[in-house]
């Protein structure tokens, strides 16, 4: 949010004191989410790689939310330049978000632990490829 | 705070948490699926809660550009093959990015141009932002390179000259410079520009010398520049949702490049300014001499069909010619004979991590008979085909066996322990990387040549009748 927003506000005379903590807190959030994503995605198996791909990409597409709120100041206290390139923005998070997703829904249901019930010769193995 | 602000806050929290449950999911093939059913349910309520957002003046431009974006992403989702999953990667990373960078640059522009009070553009602010927009700049041109490079535009083999790595060196100092004055003094519109155009030039430079071969770990890489220029994004609008999702697809990105260079056993310098696979390495491993004994389709068919147990280990050469549903096709009518049948899977065969699971999960092969790497060499000495589909490399017995090879200590696939190879190929030409195979000069291996689809197909008939 434009109105909490901590970084604008680091060298505004020293006043806003709150300001340094804020960024303290976004640099928190950081780090924990790089170990959070170090631990969840060090588990995903090689099998899987592609979809991860995909779908790490339709989440950081989030950025549209930024991309959003650009694209809708319109008006005299706003920048017709910025609402053209938040609208491109928008675009292209918005078709990384949907497309994402979609490839990565249609990529998990190919993934079949047994063949196609047609394919009764499938060899029974218990050699369990999940690793976790 | 009035009540949109806790919504939206709200609303960021939930899709965060529900983010991570969705990564999480993937860690098993059974969970994915809801896993990401979680994930998008997030990204539908951060959505809705940012509509809320009180900047937000007139609806148009975001309800058009969300309808052009979701039609766009939309078609691409259903109409693109399993087999250009690659070349789309690299497009929606070039996306991301440049939606990043837009970002970044509107937000200067409002500041410099009195849209935004210019007193609030503080140091840390313009450094947030600079590396938004510097991240993103770059990794937009680099990955539609390498999306060229895929999509087959642009030729693959890596483009070098004369001091090459100097003027790219020179290239980012320069750009990293303006970057870092650009943090002392907010203000400076021109060199902001020039910093913007340069960090453009830089992704077209960074990519250009780095062969496909190579692109498994660019892809990684390109992954994770993008997801680091949301999260940058996320610090410069103050919004922690941004900074949770960048950072999960910086990091994602980041492991993966590790794990594709480990599979390669080179370090990402060397991927990056090796220009692996040009002219200069590809005169090593010459002199390697000998025949190669052609295997005629009847004899493979022969040889597959009184088998008990067949790897097939398939390359990028299965992606080109399509020939997924062909393999699947064979392994079918082979376990209908009794042969077990195993894939042997190379983390960095094909394009991109996991693209050999995909290609072969959409014809239908379950992922319990695809192998990774370290599962499938101990069963090799008691397999008695090994069918190597378009791959080179991943199988080059140059790499364990000779210290001097360009390609020493990568781990392979060591499909030569098994009783016999079969190796198809579209001609005698050499690999990607230009480096003579010992593998096909080796007794136990026979050569069927042809399109890998053809003959696979032709296979089927062939073991039917054996």
């Amino acid at each position: 949010m434009i109105s909490i927003n901590p970084l604008g506000l680091l060298l505004a005379e020293g006043t806003e004191s709150m300001s340094a903590t804020a960024i303290i807190a976004a640099l928190y959030v950081f780090a924990l989410a790089a170990f959070l994503g170090y631990q969840v995605i060090s588990r995903v198996p090689p099998l899987l790689h592609t979809p991860l791909m995909s779908a790490t990409n339709a989440i950081s597409g989030i950025s549209l939310v930024g991309s959003i709120v650009i694209a809708g100041g319109t008006g005299p206290h706003h920048a017709k330049t910025a609402t053209i390139l938040g609208f491109i923005a928008v675009v292209c998070s918005t078709s990384n978000v949907v497309g994402g997703f979609a490839l990565t829904d249609r990529m998990l249901r190919m993934f079949k632990r047994k063949q196609a019930p047609a394919d009764t010769a499938k060899i029974a193995s218990g050699n369990g490829h999940q690793k976790n | 705070m009035n009540w949109q602000t806790y919504f939206i806050e709200f609303s960021y929290l939930l899709a965060s948490i529900l983010f991570i449950f969705g990564l999480k999911g993937l860690s098993h093939p059974e969970t994915a699926k809801r896993g990401m059913h979680l994930a998008e349910i997030g990204m539908a309520l951060a959505i809705i809660g940012t509509l809320m957002h009180f900047e937000i003046v007139s609806y148009t431009w975001i309800i058009v550009g969300l309808l052009l974006g979701g039609l766009l992403g939309a078609a691409m989702g259903v109409w693109v093959p399993m087999t250009a999953m690659p070349q789309r990667t690299a497009l929606s990373h070039a996306f991301g990015a440049f939606a990043a960078a837009l970002v970044g640059i509107a937000e200067y522009y409002s500041y410099t141009h009195g849209f935004k009070d210019i007193a609030q553009l503080g140091h840390v602010k313009m450094g947030a932002m600079g590396f938004e927009i510097m991240l993103g700049a770059l990794t937009t041109t680099g990955s539609l390179i390498a999306f060229g490079k895929l999509q087959g535009i642009l030729p693959g083999q890596p483009l070098v000259y004369r001091g090459q790595n100097i003027f790219n060196m020179a290239l980012l100092a320069t750009t990293v410079g303006l970057f870092i004055y650009l943090i002392f003094v907010p203000t400076a519109v021109i060199p902001f520009y020039i910093m913007l155009a340069l960090a453009f030039v830089f992704g077209v430079l960074l990519v250009m010398p780095i062969g496909s071969a190579d692109m498994p770990v660019v892809m990684s890489l390109l992954n994770s520049y993008a997801g680091l220029a949301s999260a940058a994004t996320g610090f410069v609008l103050g919004n922690n949702v941004l900074i949770i999702a960048g950072t999960l697809d910086g990091f994602s990105g980041f492991i993966l490049s590790i794990l594709m260079c480990r599979a390669m056993n080179r370090s990402i310098n060397n991927v990056l300014f090796g220009a692996f696979g040009s002219a200069a390495t590809a005169t090593a491993g010459a002199g390697e001499q000998g025949t190669m004994r052609e295997v005629s389709l009847d004899d493979a068919a022969v040889q597959l069909a009184y088998a008990s147990k067949v790897v097939f280990v398939p390359g990028y050469g299965l992606a080109t010619a399509q020939a997924q549903h062909a393999v699947r096709e064979l392994a079918t009518v082979l376990e209908e004979k009794g042969v077990t049948v195993k894939y042997g899977i190379h983390p960095v065969a094909g394009r991109m991590p996991g693209h050999m699971n995909v290609l072969l999960a959409e014809a239908n092969v379950p992922y319990s008979q695809l192998y990774e790497l370290e599962q499938i060499n101990p069963e090799l000495s008691s397999t008695d085909v090994s069918v190597v589909i378009g791959a080179n490399d991943v199988v080059n017995p140059d790499a364990r066996d000779n210290p001097s090879s360009p390609i020493a200590g990568m781990p392979i696939i060591e499909v030569d322990r098994s009783k016999s190879v079969i190796v198809l190929k579209r001609g005698q030409g050499k690999g990607f990387s230009g480096l003579e195979n010992p593998l096909f000069f080796k007794p136990v291996t026979g050569m069927l040549y042809g399109d890998a689809k053809d003959t696979l197909t032709k296979l089927v008939g062939a073991v039917q009748h054996a």
